[in-house]
């Protein structure tokens, strides 16, 4: 039984075997093609990592290292320039204010783009795309233009130099990009789901908590993660609405210029530190960015 | 509210658009509209009408300042003419 | 696309996305209009000026010229990120731990906060301590970004590339991604060429995320701050001073808050057509489907 069935199957295989030579021509282009593709892909990555290594390069070294010429690597190499990051609290302090406000950006934004994104994926209601396009136009509004109102705004209600002031600011770009990164994923579930769900007795907040955001896990992740990105690199609304309490790391850097000059090793040493978060949680998302960077549209 | 610096003009101004909004909502649900093509190049339904009004009017007025020295309720008035002949024919 | 039922009562459910963001974003857009029509000069001793503010703003030969630049810009920086994008996803491997090392190691400048990437590259760039600097130094062209006002636009240029071409690469690399393996099976059978693989094949599938991609960059060049203000500061002269750049000097630099408020409208009504134009766009495509 076994024999004869198998048989078929292998006379196939030699009459694609003796076809082979027919395709080997294509196939030899497509590997060579495949080939300079991984090159240049290497050498993007080598030219996109350089500016990076440099500052690496630089933190470890000292002023007068970096000053007195170029080099590859450190020759005195030394750990002082992020010694003294840990080792001063108006430094360190910098990163606990970033990471607190940002997760409290994050937070918020998931809390409240969640059931919104659910209800532009699952009905229409009086202004939904009006509302829709509203959200994504503050998206796209310069930050610039709302500095001034919004110091004002956060001191008239004393909220000013707080973290949640800036993560409440963070949100006004934060907000509407999980909105639109959410619906992308939410539209994806069959509705079917759903439905059956309230057939089966489920509650609406039991249903979305027990199945519907299950589903959509991923999506989440995704979201978290723009959101972390997004108010993590933001700089001139979180400058402009903390002083000391609040200030973040990426303000404090500002400070390594002094009267002796710029205090480069330091400087390096800052950035690198702020680089870090970021490359840890883009690690846990990996499998799912390239959807998320598509806001769950493709 | 004092930051807010309110000035009578800017308070009617708001107070227009918060109106128009209302009325709009609540013409919606008495009879809701449906998307048609007027001799705009795309479908359009009476809320984007108001929108691409709007939005005109505004570059409309700037122009107007920008260009001449006509006093801006001639703008104004112009806008109003054009909003209409948008929601109608638009 | 799903069929949608009609509820009004999903307001509920978008009402506290309204709340936080109107906070953020009704409250100071009212101010700022509030201001662009006053001469203020504390909150209590101010005088209605009308349009003035508005004609100074159109009229003034600076803003122009930053407007201008401004375009020159994110039309420049657009034709470079996006073939070079498309370029890099294509070349970036599907399967395997190649794949994620690939996706990770490209998106780490998006995660710089924004005023490092200008701090980095005014490292690089610097022909004394910055390797690119010493590069461009030791094939023998006098490059100095401070000093030198194409240098200083090659810089800026050349920064914006290499942070944001990542994220047209990502997005591009999921579109591709999904394109069924079918298409590319058909495509051999038929001895297809690899131009041909691209353009009916691959191409279509990437517009819709082109689009994403082109907005997002488009929107987010439009209104870039810190970066420029890190490497250049806006200089040498006011070579790489873009729109927002000259927005916070007139608010925060000089305290010309009536003129800045007007400058801050005509910039966010400009952003808010561009914007509408690039959302009918994709809305209307995504119908036609």
């Amino acid at each position: 039984m076994t024999q004869s069935s198998t048989k078929p199957i292998e006379h196939a295989y030699k009459v694609t075997k003796e076809q082979a030579p027919v395709y080997s021509r294509a196939e030899r282009k497509i590997r060579n093609a495949n080939l300079r593709g991984r090159f240049g892909l290497a050498l993007y990555i080598v030219l996109l990592l350089l500016p990076i290594y440099w500052l690496v390069n630089m933190s470890f070294k000292t002023n007068t290292e970096i000053l007195s010429g170029l080099s590859f690597f450190p020759e005195n190499f030394t750990l002082a320039n992020y010694a003294k990051i840990f080792g001063d609290p108006t430094w360190y302090m910098g990163y606990v204010n970033s990471i607190f406000y940002v997760s409290m950006n994050m937070v918020i934004s998931l809390l409240v783009a969640l059931p919104a994104a659910y209800a532009f994926s699952r009905y229409k209601f009086i202004g939904d795309k009006h509302m829709f396009f509203w959200l994504l136009s503050n998206r796209m509004a310069p930050p610039a233009v709302f500095l001034l109102p919004f110091f004002q705004l956060y001191s008239s209600v004393g909220l000013f130099d707080t973290h949640i002031a800036v993560a409440l600011a963070h949100c006004l770009f934060n907000v509407p990009l999980a909105v639109w990164i959410l619906e992308g994923f939410m539209s994806g579930v069959p509705r079917e789901i759903d439905e059956t769900a309230y057939i089966d007795g489920y509650s609406f907040p039991k249903f979305f908590v027990r199945i519907f955001i299950p589903l959509i896990r991923s999506g989440i992740g995704v979201t978290a993660f723009f959101c972390f990105m997004f108010s993590w690199v933001e700089l001139l609304l979180a400058r402009t609405l903390t002083s000391v309490d609040a200030k973040p790391i990426a303000a404090i850097m500002t400070r390594t210029v002094s009267a002796s000059g710029m205090d480069w090793g330091l400087l390096a040493a800052a950035g690198v530190l702020t680089i870090l978060p970021g490359m840890l949680v883009i690690y846990f998302v990996r499998n799912h960015v390239a959807k998320g960077f598509a806001l769950g549209r493709v | 509210m004092a930051w807010m610096s309110w000035t009578l003009p800017t308070a009617l101004f708001f107070i227009g658009i918060a109106v128009i909004l209302v009325g709009m909502t609540t013409w919606q649900i008495i009879s809701p509209c449906v998307e048609r093509r007027g001799f705009l190049p795309l479908a359009t339904t009476r809320g984007d009408r108001l929108f691409i009004g709007l939005l005109s009017s505004a570059f409309i007025h700037l122009a107007f300042v920008a260009l001449t020295d006509v006093n801006i309720a001639v703008a104004t008035v112009l806008c109003a003419f054009w909003m209409v002949i948008l929601m109608r024919w638009g | 696309m799903q069929i949608k039922v009609e509820n009004n009562k999903a307001w509920f459910l978008v009402l506290p996305v309204f709340l936080i963001v109107a906070f953020s974003a009704i409250i100071p857009l009212m101010t700022v209009v509030n201001y662009s029509v006053q001469d203020i000069f504390d909150p209590y001793t101010r005088y209605f000026v009308g349009t003035e503010w508005f004609k100074q703003v159109m009229l003034d030969s600076r803003l122009h010229e930053a407007l201008l630049r401004q375009f020159l810009y994110s039309f420049t920086i657009l034709a470079i990120e996006v073939p070079l994008g498309i370029c890099v996803a294509l070349m970036m491997p599907t399967k395997g731990r190649g794949a994620s090392l690939a996706l990770i190691l490209v998106a780490i400048p998006l995660l710089i906060p924004w005023n490092v990437v200008g701090t980095i590259w005014q490292i690089f760039g610097r022909a004394d301590i910055g390797l690119f600097g010493a590069f461009m130094s030791s094939i023998g062209v006098d490059y100095n970004y401070a000093s030198d006002p194409t240098d200083a636009w090659l810089t800026v240029v050349l920064m914006d590339v290499w942070h944001w071409t990542p994220l047209i690469a990502l997005l591009c690399y999921s579109g591709l991604r999904a394109i069924p393996e079918v298409y590319y099976q058909a495509a051999r059978i038929d001895q297809a060429s690899r131009w041909a693989v691209f353009r009916y094949i691959q191409l279509p599938k990437l517009t819709n995320v082109l689009i994403i991609g082109v907005l997002l960059r488009f929107m987010d060049s439009f209104m870039i701050y810190t970066e420029p203000f890190v490497l250049t500061g806006g200089g040498p002269g006011s070579s790489t001073t873009f729109l927002s750049q000259s927005l916070v000097q007139q608010a925060i630099g000089q305290f010309d808050l009536g003129p800045a408020a007007a400058f801050s409208l005509v910039y966010f009504l400009i952003i808010l057509l561009v914007c509408w134009v690039f959302y009918t766009t994709i809305m209307n495509m995504q119908k036609d489907k």
